[in-house]
């Protein structure tokens, strides 16, 4: 029984020691985030291609010009102080800043230019193809990108417009690394890839401080930082992906941010001391899309009837409220060139009649793949309900995000609920998914809604995309981009439905948070806690 | 030691101590085992209807990308081919790199069974130190109220959803009354304050003196342990219970207690003693059950453990990683079982 006394004694000063309240506001000079980053597959700017990895480039690389944290729909420099475009000789010239430095403490120089961009290429990892759209390749890419001093020229091949390019230079994977730290730590010709999936090597306000994949990610301050140095020392990214769990945490002041919290989860912060929540539009466009390989989607009519047959505004104020609102076109709203018109409403009676005039027999049997994600799932449910009303009967396949994607790019789908967003901030980066398709043989492989779904565009559209690519009028350019979203809206096998609004819940005294229309522009560099 | 010896028919054949044989029949055994594990493991990950590729390059990456990725895979080989490489790889403690982090799957491996070890461990040392009493004392109890209690409790355990009790427990006992850590395993001030030496953080703060850490991660602990210790407790209590009610009507139990053996002895020096064998299986199950991770606790407590590391890499095709911590948890059952067949020796004289 001593024995047994003392173990019970033990047990109760435990007790009385976990009993002891936890909660602390975090510190003034830390910033601490819950969010799901598990989607990090690499932080490597030149392979980065998830959403948090896109966080965390933002933050930690610059690249010549930019869409910064002041104003994330202008396109202003960044590392390069100026440049000039020759649409004539397809060369644009940039001159670097003479101020920078690299987390390193080495200067920044036209020759880390040049090595980061070929390193790009010749890595061929998955956002490549941003950079070689220029017509760079290994063979050719040192003639296409060649320092001096601190001039950097830069060719391309191709008819693009002058701000397709600046965009494109503007991207993730065009972010300027530090060469001579990162090829120093090349392990077998990996031009460092191994050793910066681990480290940062770049001039941005905050350098990696620990990341642990599906843990963690730390940044610390950068103080040297060229457009003065954070507020915060510290922001700290912890791994959370249970929105309610984050919900907790905020409201117990363990956090300053929390990033997945659904719209219940949102209403319920609502009258919450000492928490607000923000809204920030984002770039992504979410859709239906008709398989072309079916032979029941292949007629007009049906894309044309359903697309009265989505319960646009219901589906917007109802589940979908605080993350996403109506928008019927490819490249979305805030963004210059957006068509805003939404011509669509919900009208079930009218969809019967297109299909009957057209002579299409009902009810049409499909599948609808859809990624298991709560969201998405609840949009499918919605779409089942109202597309039944127009006797189109949409069977849902749920499945992981890998698993609706590979049977997406091997177009063995019928129906497709997904979503879209640019790959950088240029109209063409969506109007070549959504209105052009060179080639729809199956082993002409694109990564493009058109081709995946193969739905040949008429010439004409095909031809308006190359052209506005290469127009160097920008307000044509515009117009024309306009254009060709007002013509796949009439013609396209494809219901562009809503743009997703990001929620982000925050502590009352985090200022200054910047989250643009993508997660290149998420900035933590001017947070201030009050 | 004779390893050659007349079988008196003038032929002569090998023998060798039983001990050197058992060993060889068990790493045999663990290895067949391990490779049927591996192979059938294999054979579901690659015909599962997920582009491994994919999920290295994106959906968006170019065909040359693409095909780059496909053939630094092996892709193009025959399934037998690739599983032959992949074997050849284990042998050497390679265990390839993960398609979802880019990073060494040993090393993964290495980071996230720590997490799951602590918790696990701290969760079955609450199930055995609450459960196996209450199973005794509700046998030795039949129908009083601590019997009634312990099969409430018990069906409670099997029958609640994890991850709702997880929830529940974290809005009350963090969110209302901050008695206990939040998510995570550590503070955000502790994280990496002390030296990683065992990976688990409760003895490398002991070993580093670090008391705050180590109260901090107690904190954080707690909870999800209690969690699992709980689950644990309902099947170790239930058990329990049953093989001790199959002792306490057995004759000899009667014999003693004519005898006027005090009821401590009888229940605790005979019938408990009895039940010692089959409670280790139950409890070794258990363990193994907890060291394989329990996903739903480590989502809910965003405990980067073995369980989310293994289901997230399932559903992403990223075999390299889903092998590893197949090999990890498979070596788990086999040691667990080995370390049973040991104690069965200690505790059964028959079994020797």
């Amino acid at each position: 029984m001593y024995h047994f006394r003392k173990c019970l004694y033990a047990g109760v000063t435990a007790s009385v020691i976990a009993v002891m309240p936890l909660h602390a506001e975090t510190p003034d000079n830390i910033l601490v985030v819950a969010q799901n980053i598990d989607d990090i597959v690499t932080i490597d700017p030149a392979s980065a291609y998830e959403f948090s990895s896109g966080e965390y480039v933002a933050n930690t690389y610059d690249t010549l010009v930019r869409y910064d944290a002041m104003d994330t729909t202008v396109l202003a420099p960044a590392l390069a102080t100026d440049w000039q475009v020759d649409a004539e000789t397809k060369t644009v010239t940039f001159t670097l800043r003479d101020d920078v430095t690299f987390h390193s403490g080495n200067p920044l120089r036209g020759e880390d230019v040049v090595g980061s961009w070929t390193r790009v290429v010749a890595l061929d990892k998955a956002p490549s193809f941003i950079l070689t759209q220029l017509g760079w390749t290994t063979e050719n890419i040192d003639q296409m990108v060649t320092a001096d001093g601190n001039t950097v020229t830069v060719k391309y091949e191709g008819d693009f417009a002058p701000s397709f390019v600046l965009n494109v230079l503007a991207a993730r994977p065009a972010s300027i690394v530090d060469m001579e730290t990162v090829m120093a730590n090349e392990v077998d010709g990996d031009m460092g890839h191994a050793w910066m999936n681990k480290n940062s090597a770049g001039t941005g306000p905050f350098s990696l401080g620990t990341y642990r994949p599906a843990d963690i990610l730390s940044l610390n301050a950068n103080p040297d930082y060229y457009q003065g140095g954070p507020a915060m020392e510290r922001v700290v990214i912890q791994h959370n992906p249970e929105g309610a769990t984050q919900r907790l945490q905020l409201e117990a002041g363990d956090i300053d941010m929390a990033k997945n919290l659904d719209p219940g989860q949102i209403a319920g912060l609502d009258g919450v001391d000492g928490v607000r929540v923000e809204t920030y539009p984002q770039a992504a466009v979410h859709w239906v899309s008709f398989n072309q390989k079916t032979d029941s989607l292949t007629d007009p009519a049906v894309w044309e009837a359903a697309r009265y047959l989505v319960d646009y505004n219901g589906m917007a104020d109802g589940m979908l409220k605080g993350q996403m609102k109506v928008h019927q076109a490819f490249w979305p709203d805030g963004f210059p060139g957006a068509l805003t018109d939404t011509p669509f409403g919900y009208d079930p009676e009218k969809a019967r009649q297109i299909l009957a005039d057209a002579g299409v027999e009902t009810p049409i049997n499909v599948t609808m793949d859809v990624i298991s994600a709560p969201t998405f799932v609840e949009m499918a449910q919605a779409l089942q309900a109202s597309f039944a009303e127009g006797r189109i009967n949409l069977e849902i396949v749920a499945g992981t995000g890998a698993q609706v994607i590979t049977k997406y790019r091997a177009r063995t789908h019928e129906a497709m609920l997904l979503y879209w967003g640019p790959d950088f901030m240029d109209p063409h980066s969506n109007a070549k998914a959504f209105a052009f398709n060179a080639d729809n043989s199956d082993d002409k492989y694109a990564s493009t809604t058109t081709w995946r779904n193969a739905w040949m565009p008429p010439a004409e559209m095909n031809e308006k995309t190359m052209a506005a690519l290469a127009e160097q009028d920008a307000d044509k350019r515009l117009a024309m981009y306009m254009e060709l979203q007002q013509e796949t809206q009439a013609e396209a096998p494809f219901v562009i439905m809503f743009q997703a609004i990001k929620q982000v819940a925050m502590r009352d005294n985090v200022k200054g948070f910047v989250n643009g229309a993508t997660s290149d522009y998420v900035f933590y560099r001017l947070v201030e806690k009050e | 030691m004779a390893l050659i010896e007349d079988n008196g028919k003038g032929r002569a054949r090998a023998s060798l101590p039983p001990w050197i044989q058992t060993a060889f029949l068990t790493i045999g055994s663990i290895a067949m085992t391990m490779l049927g594990l591996l192979f059938v493991t294999f054979i579901i990950g690659r015909v599962m209807p997920i582009d491994p590729v994919l999920a290295i390059v994106g959906e968006r990456a170019s065909q040359s990308t693409y095909d780059a990725v496909f053939l630094e895979l092996g892709l193009d080989k025959p399934l037998i081919v690739q599983f032959a490489y992949y074997i050849w790889d284990v042998l050497h403690l390679d265990f390839g790199t993960s398609l979802l982090n880019a990073r060494p799957v040993a090393e993964d491996i290495a980071r996230v069974f720590p997490a799951t070890l602590e918790l696990a461990t701290l969760g079955i040392f609450f199930g055995i130190v609450f459960g196996v009493p209450l199973g005794v004392v509700a046998a030795a109890r039949k129908g009083s109220w601590i019997d009634q209690l312990a099969r409430v409790l018990a069906l409670v355990g099997y029958s609640m959803p994890i991850f709702w009790l997880g929830l529940m427990g974290l809005l009350i006992f963090y969110g209302i009354l901050g008695w206990v850590g939040g998510p995570g395993r550590v503070g955000i001030f502790y994280v990496d304050v002390v030296p990683s030496v065992t990976g688990l953080i409760l003895v490398d703060a002991a070993l580093d003196g670090n008391w705050d850490v180590f109260k901090d991660a107690f904190s954080h602990i707690i909870l999800p342990a209690s969690l699992l210790g709980y689950y644990s407790l309902a099947y170790i209590s239930r058990m329990t219970r049953s093989f001790m009610l199959e002792q306490l009507s057995a004759e000899y139990i009667t014999t003693a207690r004519v005898k006027g053996m005090s009821e401590w002895d009888v229940i605790w020096k005979h019938a408990f003693r009895n039940i010692r064998v089959q409670l280790i299986t139950v409890i070794a199950l258990s363990y193994a059950t907890l060291l394989e991770g329990s996903v739903l606790t480590e989502i809910i407590f965003s405990w980067p453990g073995i369980g989310s590391y293994i289901t997230t890499a399932l559903l992403s095709a990223d075999m390299n990683a889903v092998l590893g911590g197949t090999v990890v948890v498979g070596l788990i059952f086999i040691l667990l079982n080995i370390f049973s067949d040991l104690l069965y020796k200690v505790f059964d004289p028959r079994a020797k």
